[in-house]
């Protein structure tokens, strides 16, 4: 079986400046990765890269989430949304006038059909429709553990909550992939346990594969499975936690170059 | 004080300021969704209106009742102005999207430009008596004095519009993608959401309420011309800005406080000064509220 995500020799860049070079990248079916790297190594261009928001300069993009591998590089965001890919930013994006509720009612337009006439005129399948999305946004809810704040504004949630808010809104459009960029900013040991703990779940329960840039490393070698490591644009290594732990490569290019004397 | 004139008058500026409201409206979502002046909202009212001369003449003229011509006007106008607003988007400001905003505030002007004077030269430049659609109806007889009937009508009919809309926006799902796109158009896309369909939702909503404008004001008035959108579109405009300009309940209350604005300082001062009042009025509250009434003021981080 193929990959669900398979990046080949992807680059980017802007004007001059090379922010991805030829980056080759894989995820398989219900695989946790994570793709750490310095500041400015290009990980959340290479996100944006996937999601649709760039289009790579070069190379391929292909996802396969029902054994059709299929280029999705140069499709339209919301295009690519609706093929099962979804992703959090780094900073929080709630929608800040809108109730937990409603923000992630607003993540299930990816799997809705009714237009504005629908909506005027109300038919059966648009009420239908409705209240499908609703049951489907509180079960969302549920799981992620945020159903007591359904009707509080997304913007009086506590910030752990905002952040896992984030998560809900992105899986409540049904995807195979949740890209995740930073989802532990911010939190402290506890919530990011919690994380931890979630994670986990949203894979093994809903078979959601996770591709998760962090920056926080006890998180990662806790949950990857695989981690790839990225600087200037460049893959300098892959492998499982254990091999990054020992890359004399990796190491470098975190902590810099031992000065001999 | 007069309470009877006075009744007038707070009437007077309602009927007024519904109008305004239902022209306003567009400015302000169309603000609300893409930052972006739409100077060319007054053209779509006066092509509702224009729209709505025609269809009606033929019905009548066909000896359809009065009922079924205001219909069909009406239907026409809406259907007429929707098709206007949304080429207008396709055209003129979909390929500036992300150019300069004042780019796409030129293109909104020259296309302001080239209705009116598309209409001036496909219809006339003559002032056309409009029918008055609106009967006056037995049963309000008795209180037609404060208020004539098309004014009721022209205020019921915004309530039932604004009550429609809110609903629109507030509980349905195209509503909610609307407020999304709005707050932030790229994770709006990265939730499935087709932007540019929600931005030509947009302008047809907007185009619809002007259009229903055009035809209500065209039918109170009795008369129309090309350039009635040009000083109609200003005011609303005003009133958009008064209200805090992409805010939908704030363009209603900016519309409202400016048709009362309007009609007190007319009957109680002068009316030769109407103008002049009103633009008075929005410099003042421009002073102490630059954002307008219920306009969020923005900080932005330096």
């Amino acid at each position: 079986m193929k990959p669900i995500l398979e990046v080949k020799n992807m680059t980017m860049d802007f004007g001059g400046l090379r922010a991805i070079d030829s980056l080759d990248l894989y995820i398989n079916k219900g695989e946790i990765v994570a793709l750490i790297g310095p500041n400015g190594a290009g990980k959340t261009t290479f996100f944006n890269c996937i999601t649709g928001i760039y289009t790579p300069t070069s190379g391929d993009v292909l996802i396969n989430p029902q054994g059709k591998q299929e280029r999705i590089n140069g499709l339209k965001t919301n295009i690519v949304t609706r093929k099962g890919l979804a992703r959090t930013f780094q900073n929080i994006r709630l929608f800040t006038s809108m109730t937990v509720l409603e923000n992630v009612m607003v993540g299930c337009h990816a799997v809705t059909h009714t237009g504005v006439m629908g909506a005027i005129f109300r038919g059966k399948s648009t009420l239908a429709e409705e209240k499908f999305i609703v049951e489907k946004s509180y079960e969302i809810l549920k799981k992620i553990g945020l159903e007591k704040y359904v009707d509080e504004l997304a913007v009086n949630l506590p910030y752990g909550a905002q952040r896992l808010l984030e998560i809900a809104r992105a899986m409540a459009t049904d995807p195979f992939l949740l890209l995740l960029d930073e989802p532990a900013a911010g939190m402290n040991p506890q919530e990011t346990a919690e994380l931890d703990e979630l994670i986990l779940k949203i894979r093994d329960n809903e078979g959601i594969s996770i591709l998760l840039i962090e920056h926080d490393m006890k998180l990662v070698m806790s949950l990857s499975e695989r981690i790839y490591v990225v600087d200037y644009g460049k893959k300098i290594g892959e492998g499982v936690p254990e091999e990054i732990r020992n890359n004399p490569v990796v190491i470098k290019a975190y902590l810099g170059e031992e000065i001999d004397a | 004080m007069d309470f009877e004139y006075f009744a007038q008058l707070f009437l007077g500026g309602l009927t007024r300021g519904s109008i305004y409201a239902l022209i306003a409206l567009g400015y302000t979502m169309v603000y609300g969704i893409i930052e972006l002046i739409n100077f060319a909202h007054g053209e779509i009212y006066m092509i509702g209106a224009f729209t709505g001369l025609i269809i009606a003449s033929v019905f009548t003229m066909l000896g359809f009742p009065t009922l079924a011509v205001v219909v069909l006007a009406g239907m026409a106008a809406i259907v007429y102005s929707c098709a206007y607003g949304f080429t207008m988007e396709k055209i003129a400001y979909k390929p500036l999207r992300n150019a300069p905003r004042l780019s796409a505030l030129i293109s909104a002007i020259g296309m302001s430009l080239f209705l009116q004077n598309y209409v001036l030269l496909a219809q006339t430049s003559d002032f056309l008596p409009f029918p008055s659609l609106i009967p006056d109806f037995e049963f309000w007889e008795p209180y037609a004095h404060i208020l004539t009937s098309p004014e009721l009508v022209i205020i019921i009919t915004t309530v039932v519009v604004m009550i429609l809309l809110t609903f629109l926006i507030k509980f349905t799902q195209i509503g909610k993608a609307m407020r999304a796109t709005s707050q932030d158009k790229m994770m709006a896309a990265l939730l499935g959401i087709n932007v540019d369909r929600v931005i030509s939702v947009t302008f047809i909503v907007g185009s619809a309420t002007a259009a229903i404008g055009g035809i209500l004001i065209a039918s109170h008035i009795g008369q129309i011309n090309f350039y009635m959108g040009f000083i109609a579109g200003i005011k609303a405009f005003v009133a958009a800005v008064l209200g805090g300009i992409g805010s939908i309940p704030g363009a209603v209350l900016g519309a409202l406080v400016l048709g009362w604005t309007e009609s007190f300082f007319t009957g109680y001062i002068s009316s030769d000064y109407e103008d002049v009042f009103a633009f008075l009025f929005l410099v003042v509250i421009l002073i102490f509220r630059p954002s307008g009434i219920l306009g969020r003021a923005e900080t932005k981080k330096v």
